[in-house]
């Protein structure tokens, strides 16, 4: 998993609340064995007109959006499936951050498995970033995840939440998986204590 | 321990293996399920990284989301559904994992399968790769829904790193008025709290209603708690939970069913445990329920009239009303009654078990579904299928021109080729209305089982009560 410090770049802005994840890939793409390549169907169903071309109006399909690495969203984002292809799908078109006001339970955790950045603000904030970013499609947000930080278009900061656990992992590019089978005895403690007789 | 505690912190507590200062809790899981779609990416970075499955024994798969529900096996499967499908069977066969494959007598939903084969338990953890995990809390059980990389973890470990979620009490008291049922109880609760009212929090549902479900009811109930954004929803068992595990193929026999009756019977929430929120609903006061838009919390009595995006006050709830109404194509103001819809979904982990076909068979019997209209009932499991065949359900839907189909997810997420066409009004008693769901441009109303039904026969929304003497 790549790990993740600062971040500066260009901004995807959708801001609206509830985008489940049918919406940020649907179930038909599902049927893939692997991780990778699933950045073309990212949105796939507002991203294109049912005739297979770009439709213009949509975000990813403006010209700003080439390159930005950051997706502005609003709140309960990624709710619905817990389909992880929801995170793969993001990270694959090029997307290392979100930013809502909230996030959905399931797609937050997998979030953090893969390295993607879920970074929660404060309506307030929430608000000004969006204000800044429909001003000025090519504006920049750098999130420091050290500090846990991020520094608005215009100078303002803000702040974010993070558990000190996950944040260990996203920065050292972890995956917990090594943590859990270093308890591997606990484990087994438990097992036996637990095992039927 | 003596301080009171809800039944969510008993069987947490009981499960934590480990947890060091300033980290996540190592959980226990007692049953690990899973299935075709959410698998392959974990079992592949197993096999990577050299690791074994800890306890396939305490492991259990399916094949259900791409199965084709027409009866001709997977000759007629696409190409990836194949492949995925294929991938599970080498899985399972080289893992040793029990796998309740199509064609086996056993096959199913996965959250329809487990429970009726007694394999969910109260005071079990329970997860799988899938949302509707919640299901199994009706059972006592604290089940959820996990993503790919933590379907891995639990392979490789048996465990999961999680943080303990908060406790929201739902009580719901008063008797549940004719024609109204389960379903529309939860989808009253989403409609009331709305789409992330759960966040962060399990529910526990209490109250004379609940008492007064039968078990099928309570999953109904619990099946949705993760459309309400929480993330599980719970019912503490009782001797309705015990007198439908009693027997089945995986519950504990002899000595080992009173012990485990003793360990039941302690879990229930102590009496001054405290929840960190609440809410009561009256339930004498609920109408049969149908979504008209395209969240499950856009949802509303069958009667009302759809709400105008004009009279909202936050612009970005008004834009999302517009939005909304704009894709499913009606107005503000417009009454849902009398909508003419084009298909009838009657199944899913929500709907699909022997008492939700039962109810809908008994108000098909003797009508004929609507001319125009197309009415799928996918049985959830080949159990449920062969249950209803003995009772004759099928013939009932068969001889009203519904199709009789084969266990499978079927149309509630479209991934095997039982889809809407664009533009084609659904009225389906699974779990999401999201835009194109049940198929790109598909358009979805949610509702029970006897709300499709009479929406099957009338060719149109329908207020059910009408057709119940």
């Amino acid at each position: 998993m790549k790990a993740f410090r600062t971040f500066t770049s260009r901004l995807v802005l959708l801001p609206i609340d509830d985008v489940d994840t049918d919406q940020i890939i649907p179930a038909r793409y599902l049927t893939t064995l692997e991780r990778e390549g699933l950045g073309e169907y990212l949105f796939a169903d507002w991203r294109y007109a049912p005739d297979g071309s770009p439709n213009p109006e949509f975000v990813l399909n403006r010209p700003e959006a080439e390159g930005a690495g950051i997706f502005v969203a609003g709140g309960n984002f990624g709710c619905g499936s817990s389909r992880e292809h929801a995170v793969w799908a993001l990270m694959d078109w090029g997307v290392r951050a979100v930013v809502a006001t909230s996030f959905a339970d399931i797609f937050h955790r997998n979030a953090l498995k893969n390295g993607l950045l879920p970074v929660e603000l404060e309506a307030g904030v929430h608000a000004e970033l969006i204000r800044a970013a429909l001003e000025d499609p090519r504006a920049e947000l750098t999130i420091d995840l050290p500090t846990q930080t991020i520094i608005l278009p215009g100078g303002h900061k803000g702040d974010f939440p993070i558990e000190p656990f996950d944040k260990r992992c996203l920065l050292e590019g972890i995956d917990p998986l090594g943590y859990l089978l270093s308890f591997s005895a606990e484990i087994s403690a438990y097992e036996k204590r637990h095992e039927r007789p | 321990m003596n301080a009171p505690r809800t039944m969510l912190s008993k069987i947490w507590d009981a499960h934590v293996v480990a947890q060091e200062p300033g980290c996540p809790s190592i959980l226990y899981v007692d049953l690990h399920l899973i299935h075709e779609v959410t698998s392959p990416q974990a079992f592949a970075r197993l096999r990577e990284r050299g690791l074994d499955v800890r306890q396939p024994a305490k492991t259990v798969a399916t094949m259900d989301h791409s199965v084709p529900t027409d009866g001709q096996g997977l000759g007629s499967i696409e190409a990836k559904a194949a492949a995925q499908l294929q991938r599970l069977e080498d899985n399972c066969r080289d893992f040793g994992i029990r796998l309740h494959a199509i064609g086996s007598p056993t096959q199913g939903i996965v959250h329809v399968i487990a429970p009726e084969l007694g394999l969910t338990q109260p005071g079990m953890t329970i997860v799988c790769g899938d949302s509707h995990t919640s299901t199994h809390g009706a059972f006592g059980a604290l089940a959820f829904g996990i993503g790919t990389s933590e379907v891995e973890h639990v392979l490789a470990t048996q465990c999961l790193l999680q943080a303990k979620p908060d406790s929201y009490e739902v009580r719901i008291e008063g008797g549940l008025p004719q024609g109204v049922t389960a379903k529309d109880i939860i989808l009253g609760l989403i409609a009331e709290i709305g789409v992330d009212g759960g966040e962060g929090h399990v529910f526990e549902y209490t109250g004379s209603t609940i008492r007064a479900l039968d078990m099928e009811a309570r999953m109904t109930i619990c099946n949705m708690s993760i459309e309400a954004g929480a993330r599980a929803g719970m019912i503490a068992p009782d001797d309705t939970t015990f007198e439908y595990l009693a027997g089945r193929e995986h519950a504990p026999k002899a000595e080992g069913w009173e012990r485990a009756l003793d360990a039941w019977r302690r879990l229930p929430s102590d009496e001054r445990a405290g929840h960190d929120r609440s809410i009561t609903l009256n339930a004498s006061r609920l109408k049969p329920m149908i979504t008209y838009g395209t969240n499950p919390g856009m949802a509303f009595p069958v009667t009302e009239a759809i709400p105008d995006p004009g009279e909202i006050r936050d612009p970005v709830q008004r834009a999302a009303l517009a939005k909304a109404l704009g894709y499913m194509g009606l107005q503000p103001g417009q009454r849902l009654l009398g909508q003419k819809i084009d298909v009838v979904f009657i199944g899913s982990c929500t709907n699909g078990r022997i008492s939700d076909l039962r109810l809908a068979a008994g108000l098909m019997r003797g009508r004929k579904v609507a001319p125009g209209v197309r009415v799928l009932v996918v049985p959830g499991s080949q159990l449920v299928m062969r249950q209803a065949e003995v009772e004759g359900l099928d013939r009932i839907f068969r001889d009203a021109g519904a199709e009789w189909r084969q266990p499978g997810c079927s149309m509630c997420i479209a991934m095997n080729g039982d889809q809407l066409r664009p533009g084609q009004y659904a009225v389906s008693t699974s779990n999401r209305n999201f835009e194109g769901r049940q198929g790109k441009g598909g358009r979805t109303f949610l509702a029970s089982p006897l709300t499709a039904a009479a929406a099957a026969v009338t060719g149109e929304i329908t207020d059910v009560r009408r057709m119940l003497n």
